[in-house]
């Protein structure tokens, strides 16, 4: 039994703590909230010199050939200062779809620019309100040409490359990779609750795309590829559950109110120990969740559900009740609450709300995996 | 990470495997499986025997008490063989609930506090399930709040250097059942409440202790209320110095939330079979997007106990001490195994309301509902629990006590409120 991290992991993880801290922690985010930037460049240049952002990426493309535990380990770094980086976009999901389904060209043509931070990918899957299946897509693909509008598409302001979910010919749900900076793509950035995280709607009429994994199977490789990043953004959550439950802590012990630090009225000390509980169920499905993502079980969709359900709520949970406990002040743009606020509530919609996760998870658990619940 | 043993444990869990297979008593085997919420199952013969017999087997093979020393009557094994032997006992755990208290409590107290004759004569027979042991500390007057507890010790006049005890005890589980009691008592009443207090240990049977089964919310008898009247209680079986007991206490409290927080189930398989087997609309319940959504919470909040029970392990099999995150167990588990059982109910619709063994889905939730309201209380109640956190893990201030450094004597009590106004 070992549902922990190796001891090289709990390293890696110090070694980019610190030098998230050391570039400005949680004041980067802010920085890019406030300007008219799409993302943090310097930092993101930072992550690729690092060698994070090609952590799970095999040498011979580019990366530093650890594992995915390893890039656990950062994705919870980066959750704590809730980095303006499209981490999730580009290593997460398109480097992940390339690795899963895409062709050695495709691979040798992409993945070391991803791994270089040198281009940045997303995933382009939504199209509109409500919760997203496959029967919603409606982009079209004839003769190699794109046609559709994706929105939102996180990082799609800024990414380089898409994959896109899109009809064939035969009307099947398939993925394409196409180049964004290519003919036939219009993009515009949509405002949103994170601008840290950019979103955009891109528009396509007839940009050159290429088939990635076999043509219908778009939607399966989707759903697999998703459970992998849901483990990794969990993670990030976690991270900033745990950030949240911290600066709500630190305040508490400090603020003082009727000749009393708040922290000692039980009203504020249950509140805190209530996210504390959130936090630490979340930690342990996310370890559930790791160690599936790493050992390739064929529990993975089962505990990608839970890590996924379990860490947006805390995060969610520990972000809204960190504005609770600091009062007015909460309520400031000075403060750094509402960058957590506004992460938290970010997160819990990418890849797909938590109640459309509630949902395969109920699935998963009642077709054949039942015993993984028990 | 991996759910593997290493090359020992397997060779330890094989063994174990084995002498269970050929030494449990299969027998009971079914009973206890359809055992609900609050009650054992055994039927078919004395529970409390079934429970015994079962001990004394493991403990004269060596498998009771793996983690005490052999000389108290152990099986000077590692925490990690221990969660071993838990895994593989399996459904049989459940014959050990007659020594939690005992075995989990008052004997690490002892183990902690009693001089080397003691140690060996009151721990063998307490791992062998000969002697049954219960805690007495709760009062009707305090519970979260045991420091100010009034059951009275006082030193007899006659020289003999005993000490006599009156006062009144409650929810004591197993009193009914037991050889031996862990006695919190006032020494002194003249000085603040947590120092006046000295821990003991006495025989059930001595003259003047009355045992009365408390008739619970359930319906069932598993506390009691015990009354002492002029019980006299030699010095020697005093644990600590005179006053200590309140520090004596923390040993035996560390470890009562350890055990009953740990490996606690909230019925999540239960009610996904259950949602599977109701209907709502003319479907299964589970296919209904309301019944998967809440079936989604009680799943995450099940498998982050599970895990989090996983990560202790590992902490134990590394040589490791586990950390606090083991502290929201109990708190967890009571507050989901009631919501739970609440959701339940409302799916079987108006069926819910029976509650029969060979009823629908064999009243478990029902049993569940009814049991669920004292494990938020038992043991730590719940906002205990959220202090514990709040203060041991979150480094958060304590609340300000009026009554720290006033006399016990003068402290205002429900009772006292008025005399102390009216002075």
């Amino acid at each position: 039994m070992n549902l922990d991290f190796s001891d090289e992991q709990k390293a890696l993880k110090e070694q980019v703590r610190r030098f998230l801290e050391d570039r400005g922690g949680v004041a980067q985010m802010r920085a890019v909230l406030t300007s008219d930037a799409s993302y943090d460049k310097d930092l993101y240049k930072g992550l690729a010199e690092l060698g994070v952002l090609g952590a799970a990426i095999p040498e011979e493309f580019g990366g530093v050939g650890l594992s995915h535990l390893d890039l656990c380990v950062v994705a919870e770094e980066l959750g704590r200062v809730i980095a303006p980086v499209p981490v999730a976009s580009s290593i997460y999901l398109a480097a992940e779809f390339l690795l899963q389904a895409g062709s050695q060209a495709q691979k040798e043509a992409w993945l070391p620019k991803l791994a270089a931070g040198e281009a940045i990918g997303a995933f382009a899957l939504n199209e509109g309100e409500g919760r997203m299946g496959p029967e919603k897509i409606k982009a079209s693909v004839s003769g190699g040409k794109l046609t559709g509008t994706k929105s939102p598409v996180a990082d799609g302001d800024c990414a380089d490359v898409a994959i896109v979910a899109a009809r064939s010919e035969s009307g099947a749900v398939s993925l394409y990779v196409v180049d964004l900076n290519g003919p036939g793509v219009e993009r515009r950035t949509l405002n949103s609750i994170d601008p840290s995280r950019g979103q955009a709607v891109l528009t396509f009429s007839g940009a050159p795309a290429e088939l990635l994994g076999g043509e219908g199977d778009g939607w399966h490789i989707a759903t697999q590829v998703m459970d992998r990043a849901a483990i990794l953004m969990a993670y990030e959550q976690l991270g900033g559950a745990d950030r949240a439950l911290e600066m709500a802590r630190d305040y508490a012990l400090e603020r003082m109110a009727f000749g009393r630090p708040i922290g000692s009225f039980q009203a504020i000390k249950h509140m805190l120990a209530d996210m504390y509980v959130s936090a630490t169920l979340a930690r342990s499905n996310c370890y559930y969740g790791a160690w599936a993502l790493a050992s390739g079980a064929s529990e993975l969709p089962v505990a990608a559900a839970t890590a996924r359900v379990s860490a947006s709520q805390a995060f969610q949970h520990c972000a809204k009740n960190n504005i609770q406990v600091h009062g007015g002040m909460g309520f400031t743009f000075e403060y750094d609450c509402h960058l957590f606020y506004r992460r938290a509530n970010a997160l819990a919609l990418a890849l797909g709300s938590v109640s459309t996760w509630e949902d395969m998870l109920v699935d998963r658990m009642t077709t054949g995996n039942v015993a993984a619940a028990a | 990470m991996d759910f593997e043993d290493t090359p020992e444990e397997a060779a330890f869990r094989a063994e174990v495997r084995s002498w269970i297979d050929a030494n449990a008593p299969k027998h009971l085997e079914d009973q206890l499986k359809r055992a609900n919420f609050g009650d054992m199952g055994v039927t078919s013969e004395d529970p409390i025997q079934a429970c015994k017999s079962w001990q004394k087997k493991k403990a004269e093979a060596g498998w009771a008490c793996l983690h005490w020393p052999k000389e108290y009557g152990g099986g000077n094994r590692t925490p990690m063989e221990r969660v071993i032997w838990n895994q593989e006992e399996g459904i049989f755990r459940s014959l050990g609930g007659l020594f939690t208290i005992g075995q989990g409590m008052c004997g690490p107290t002892v183990m902690a506090w009693a001089d080397e004759e003691t140690k060996r004569r009151m721990l063998p027979p307490l791992a062998s399930g000969e002697e049954v042991w219960c805690q007495l500390f709760s009062e009707p007057a305090s519970g979260s709040d045991l420091a100010g507890l009034r059951t009275r010790a006082v030193k007899a006049d006659d020289g003999s250097g005993d000490w006599i005890v009156n006062g009144q005890k409650i929810w004591t589980s197993g009193a009914q059942n037991s050889d031996w009691g862990l006695l919190i008592a006032r020494t002194d009443p003249d000085v603040p409440k947590h120092k006046g207090l000295t821990m003991f240990f006495l025989s059930m049977k001595s003259p003047g202790v009355e045992v009365r089964p408390i008739k619970q919310a359930n319906g069932q008898s598993s506390f009691n209320e015990v009354y002492f009247t002029d019980v006299r209680i030699p010095d020697s079986q005093r644990l600590g110095a005179v006053g200590q007991g309140w520090e004596v206490s923390l040993t035996t409290l560390m470890n009562e939330r350890l055990s009953i927080g740990s490996g606690m189930s909230t019925g999540f398989p239960q009610l996904l079979s259950l949602c599977m087997d109701v209907e709502v609309d003319g479907k299964p319940a589970v296919q209904d997007s309301n019944v998967r959504s809440k079936l989604a919470q009680f799943a995450v909040r099940e498998m982050g106990l599970k895990y989090t029970g996983m990560r202790a392990i590992t902490a134990l099999s590394k040589g490791e001490t586990p950390g606090p995150e083991n502290s929201i167990g109990k708190l967890v588990a009571g507050a989901t195994m009631q919501d739970l059982a609440m959701f339940a109910l409302d799916l079987q619709g108006q069926s819910g309301v029976i509650w029969e063994k060979d009823g629908p889905h064999d009243g478990r939730f029902q049993a569940i509902l009814m049991r669920s309201p004292a494990t938020r209380i038992e043991g730590g109640s719940d906002e205990i629990l959220r202090n514990i956190i709040g203060e041991r893990v979150l480094g958060l201030p304590g609340d300000i006590r009026v009554d720290k450094d006033v006399a016990f004597k003068d402290i205002p009590t429900s009772g006292r409120k008025k005399a102390a106004a009216a002075a």
